[in-house]
């Protein structure tokens, strides 16, 4: 069974290597801050004791204040699971780095949340609509677009 | 870090992207109205006055007993379908099993399902892709009206903004069998239907007079 790996254990092993990127940690997840996300990821995908080579979805939340993009992954090896948060506090052009050179599954849901949600993945080669034609006003996923 | 562009033929064109983004702009436009019901001819009786009996039964006999149903299943309806086509239900009772992949070998659509502005375009398509003459089924909450999803951005309300359409089966989805009382009601508008076109609308030789 996969079981979530208690944010405690992640945020230990990753304060020593990556001082000052943890933001805030709650019981399963970890808030990273936004421009060292790739780095983070990467650390988590390859270290010996972590090993999440399997990114199981990428979604985002709009909580008016700032956009939160959340990422599950999971290391198939030692079955466990991780959550790992990025906040993007604008709204007119919220940036955050794409994970594509890391995770291929990346990419369709990167251009997921892009067309819906309306936030920008930095690195993406081929960010564009995906579920909505070219030409849509706006973004539908927001809590303040309306039709 | 460097994502590599080695990968870039599995993309798919802007160009085409904007194209496609064009035509739905262009669909969405048109279809503000709904497309009234094609029933008008259900009442020509008392209008016409040859009428030609025997070919007319002859001939909506042999259309509504051969229903040739084209595939266009956008959404759950296409189940309860399945089911209808399936032994329990059986559809091929009536006359009604046939189904085709190509739309030029159908006389009959059953639009079992949500359609999305996106699909819509070619779901037009596969109608003026059908032979006349044929007709539309609007199958589910969905088909009739958009059903849950009508007032989503990104949903057609009803596929009758479209395309013109001829029986409304309801509920969410349908069962089989009012699928098949429905495909019966379409056969019995089928049977009205005058094959023969209205001959007293022709010019008439032998009337002196202006000609009409």
């Amino acid at each position: 069974m996969i079981v979530a790996l208690p944010a405690k254990e992640i945020i230990s092993q990753l304060s020593d290597k990556f001082p000052g990127v943890i933001e805030e940690a709650g019981q399963d997840s970890v808030l990273v801050k936004s421009d060292s996300l790739p780095a983070v990821a990467e650390h988590l995908k390859t270290a010996a004791g972590f090993k999440f080579d399997y990114l199981n979805y990428i979604t985002a939340v709009d909580y008016y204040q700032y956009f939160e993009v959340v990422y599950q992954m999971t290391s198939l090896e030692h079955n466990h699971s991780a959550i790992l948060k990025v906040r993007c506090h604008t709204r007119d052009n919220p940036t955050v780095p794409s994970l594509i050179g890391i995770y291929q599954g990346a990419d369709f849901q990167e251009r997921e949340i892009y067309d819906l949600m309306g936030i920008t993945f930095e690195g993406h080669p081929n960010l564009k609509r995906i579920f909505l034609w070219e030409g849509f006003d706006g973004h539908p996923l927001r809590k303040d677009w309306n039709q | 870090m460097e994502v590599s562009n080695d990968k870039e033929y599995i993309y798919s064109s802007t160009e085409l992207d904007c194209d496609e983004g064009r035509i739905i702009e262009e669909v969405k436009a048109g279809s503000r109205e709904s497309i009234p019901d094609p029933d008008a001819w259900l009442d020509e009786d008392l209008r016409r006055n040859i009428i030609l009996t025997s070919v007319d039964w002859v001939l909506d006999w042999a259309r509504r007993s051969s229903l040739w149903t084209a595939i266009c299943y956008p959404a759950c309806c296409g189940m309860e379908w399945m089911a209808t086509l399936s032994p329990r239900f059986d559809a091929s009772r009536f006359g009604m099993e046939i189904m085709r992949a190509s739309p030029r070998q159908a006389d009959l659509m059953i639009t079992a399902g949500t359609l999305t502005w996106k699909m819509a375009p070619n779901v037009r398509r596969i109608y003026h892709q059908m032979p006349e003459p044929k007709w539309v089924i609007a199958m589910g909450a969905c088909g009739i009206s958009g059903g849950i999803f009508r007032s989503s951005y990104n949903v057609v309300p009803g596929y009758n903004k479209i395309i013109p359409v001829d029986v409304y089966v309801p509920g969410c989805p349908p069962r089989p069998e009012a699928l098949i009382y429905g495909i019966q009601m379409l056969q019995k508008k089928i049977n009205k239907a005058k094959a023969v076109p209205d001959l007293s609308e022709l010019p008439n030789p032998l009337k002196k007079g202006k000609k009409v």
